[in-house]
């Protein structure tokens, strides 16, 4: 196969947005952290992330949060077209901070958990899942 | 969408006073993304439950902000402290202004 003038910029143009495009979602989340920290540092560790390392459909992924003593965990998945999931807000009568329940992964991903902990500092921990079937219905 | 929506939610009836027990919630939702398009190639507007709470006695034990990416009927597992006996009141709030509560007595042994 020949490569013309115009088939190799045509590819050098495709390979720029490739670069390109990861990059603007991960500013999507990136702002999403953001906003919940309020710009603070995000340690690692502290927190649980219970999901499946292999999810079949990518429509219900069934995943877990859990971090002790935090006030409130946001969950992220940095490769759908909105990164937001869930933000929960622990009570005073919660009996642990920790909840389940099942989302949408668009595709194979990073799943991320940010924690507000009991002293004010905030704590993430992320898995990757991979999706056999997207959940978007593209 | 207000019609077709069901919450189901399992909790204990009785708890000893302090114990924390374990509380399953799912109500029927299509919890439409505003991602996906029609045969016809439109896009179909979003409809979603945006927030669900969970109180005992007005106390509150969660509060979850909901986004597109949670699953078709919404599904929350989490852990309730029953301090004395009284009312556990579960509420969603759907995108169209639709507020569905169901409540749970439970009772202290």
């Amino acid at each position: 196969m020949e490569f013309s003038r115009r088939d190799t910029l045509a590819l050098g143009l495709g390979a720029a947005a490739m670069t390109v495009l990861p990059f603007r979602v991960n500013a999507a989340s990136e702002d999403a952290i953001a906003d919940f920290t309020g710009g603070a540092d995000v340690a690692e560790g502290g927190v649980t992330l219970t999901a499946p390392e292999i999810a079949e459909n990518g429509n219900t992924v069934p995943i877990s949060v859990s971090a002790e003593g935090a006030s409130a965990i946001m969950v992220l998945a940095m490769g759908n077209p909105t990164p937001d999931v869930a933000i929960f807000n622990f009570g005073e009568l919660a009996g642990s901070s920790s909840a389940s329940t099942r989302i949408r992964l668009a595709g194979t991903q990073e799943v991320v958990a940010v924690a507000k902990l009991a002293d004010g500092s905030f704590a993430r921990a992320s898995s990757e899942v991979k999706v056999t079937i997207g959940g978007c219905g593209g | 969408m207000a019609s077709g929506v069901r919450p189901r939610v399992k909790a204990p009836r009785s708890a000893e006073a302090g114990e924390v027990v374990t509380i399953k919630t799912l109500i029927s939702h299509k919890m439409e993304s505003g991602q996906r398009k029609d045969s016809d190639g439109n896009t179909i507007p979003r409809s979603i439950i945006h927030r669900f709470t969970c109180e005992f006695n007005g106390t509150s034990i969660i509060d979850v902000k909901m986004f597109p990416a949670i699953s078709t009927n919404p599904y929350f597992e989490f852990d309730a402290k029953i301090p004395e006996a009284g009312d556990m009141v579960f509420t969603w709030y759907d995108d169209d202004g639709d507020v569905y509560t169901t409540t749970k007595t439970v009772k202290v042994a």
